[in-house]
């Protein structure tokens, strides 16, 4: 079932802009490139950010760290291991890219870390990046509860993601 | 400027690590290797994001989200009930939702923007809707996770979109929970 989603949905999106008489490939042409642009964009940030995380891990800091914290990641049910992930997820979304899939390549892209931190990076969002830009925009000083309740909802999708990687497979 | 707060404070946390575990070499020998495992990253994510920009370019030629915004109205009134009195801004907040569910991120943010003065009611503080409307936006609820599908893939994976029921359930009950919380703290938080 699931496996018939994305392959429909592109089908989809192709008849329905042909339906309306307008250039499906060359439409799409242009997003690639967009999306290329993005990549080029994007690629300096994960060249930086993988050597900073894999000196973290090479100095063996992640490791210990994550013991120290693994008490306190324990108590919501979250793998210790994730711990890094989970801490910087709401700061930067390129970082969190580059500690995901070092995750991944650490304890394999199917094994039980490996697919928590990709459903944690599916589910969650750059949340004080978010913030910024929205109350940057709309010129509000008072932010209220936002940053609470936005931060509870990353700690509800952190667990969540968790126990679905584990009942889920 | 966080950034830069963060790649030196890793470097830093590194260095005094490595000296404690007497990690040394394996540092120095991390940082080539770490380079490489950057491009290596983004060249296997590449096609896979462009791809899924080119679909998404689509996704809003062929009136995908003008179709979603229909089908949420209902909803949206309930959630943001100055929707029901302003049209432009129901415009705007379903458009930035819809938009952010088939992960049209360029598409998203400058409604959401809109949306957001809208609600903010020219106040300085933050109106109970507009935490609403970032609170939504931070649970990120979306379709199909396409970045990940990347990263997985460049890492190996056979079935890189078999975690979407595991996504979607998360982002939902994330938000869920958001909301909830933000509707609790709405009652008893003080204006400014």
């Amino acid at each position: 079932m699931v496996d018939y989603i994305v392959p429909c949905l592109l089908f989809a999106a192709a008849a329905a802009t042909l339906r309306k008489k307008e250039n499906a490939y060359d439409l799409m042409l242009s997003g690639a490139a967009d999306g290329l642009k993005l990549m080029v964009r994007l690629l300096p940030c994960l060249i930086l950010l993988l050597t900073a995380v894999g000196m973290l891990r090479a100095s063996g800091a992640i490791e210990i760290l994550s013991n120290w914290l693994s008490p306190f990641f324990s108590l919501f049910g979250i793998p210790p291991e994730t711990a890094m992930l989970v801490l910087i997820r709401p700061i930067s979304g390129s970082a969190a890219l580059a500690v995901g899939a070092d995750l991944m390549a650490q304890y394999g892209v199917d094994s039980l870390i490996g697919r928590t931190a990709a459903i944690m990076l599916g589910s969650t969002e750059t949340t004080f990046y978010t913030i910024s830009v929205y109350f940057g925009a709309a010129g509000i000083q008072k932010t209220r509860y936002t940053l609470p309740a936005a931060l509870i909802a990353d700690l509800t999708g952190f667990i969540v993601a968790s126990i679905t990687a584990k009942w889920l497979f | 400027m966080v950034m830069s707060w963060i790649f030196t404070g890793i470097l830093g946390i590194s260095i005094v690590f490595a000296c404690v575990t007497g990690q040394g070499s394996a540092l120095a020998a991390a940082i080539p290797k770490g380079a490489q495992n950057g491009i290596t990253l983004a060249i296997s994510m590449a096609g896979a994001i462009s791809l899924w920009s080119g679909v998404g370019k689509l996704m809003e030629h062929a009136g995908f989200t003008a179709f979603l915004s229909r089908l949420l109205r209902p909803v949206l009134h309930r959630v943001f009930p100055s929707t029901k009195t302003d049209i432009t801004a129901a415009g705007y907040l379903s458009a930035n939702i819809c938009a952010n569910f088939l992960g049209l991120g360029n598409a998203a943010t400058p409604m959401g923007i809109q949306a957001a003065r809208r609600l903010a009611k020219g106040k300085d503080y933050a109106t109970n809707e507009l935490c609403r409307l970032i609170v939504l936006n931070t649970a990120s609820i979306q379709l199909i996770p396409a970045t990940v599908a990347a990263v997985r893939v460049s890492q190996g994976c056979q079935t890189p979109f078999d975690i979407l029921p595991a996504v979607w359930i998360t982002s939902f009950c994330s938000a869920g929970l958001g909301l909830t919380a933000a509707w609790i703290m709405g009652k008893v938080w003080h204006n400014g």
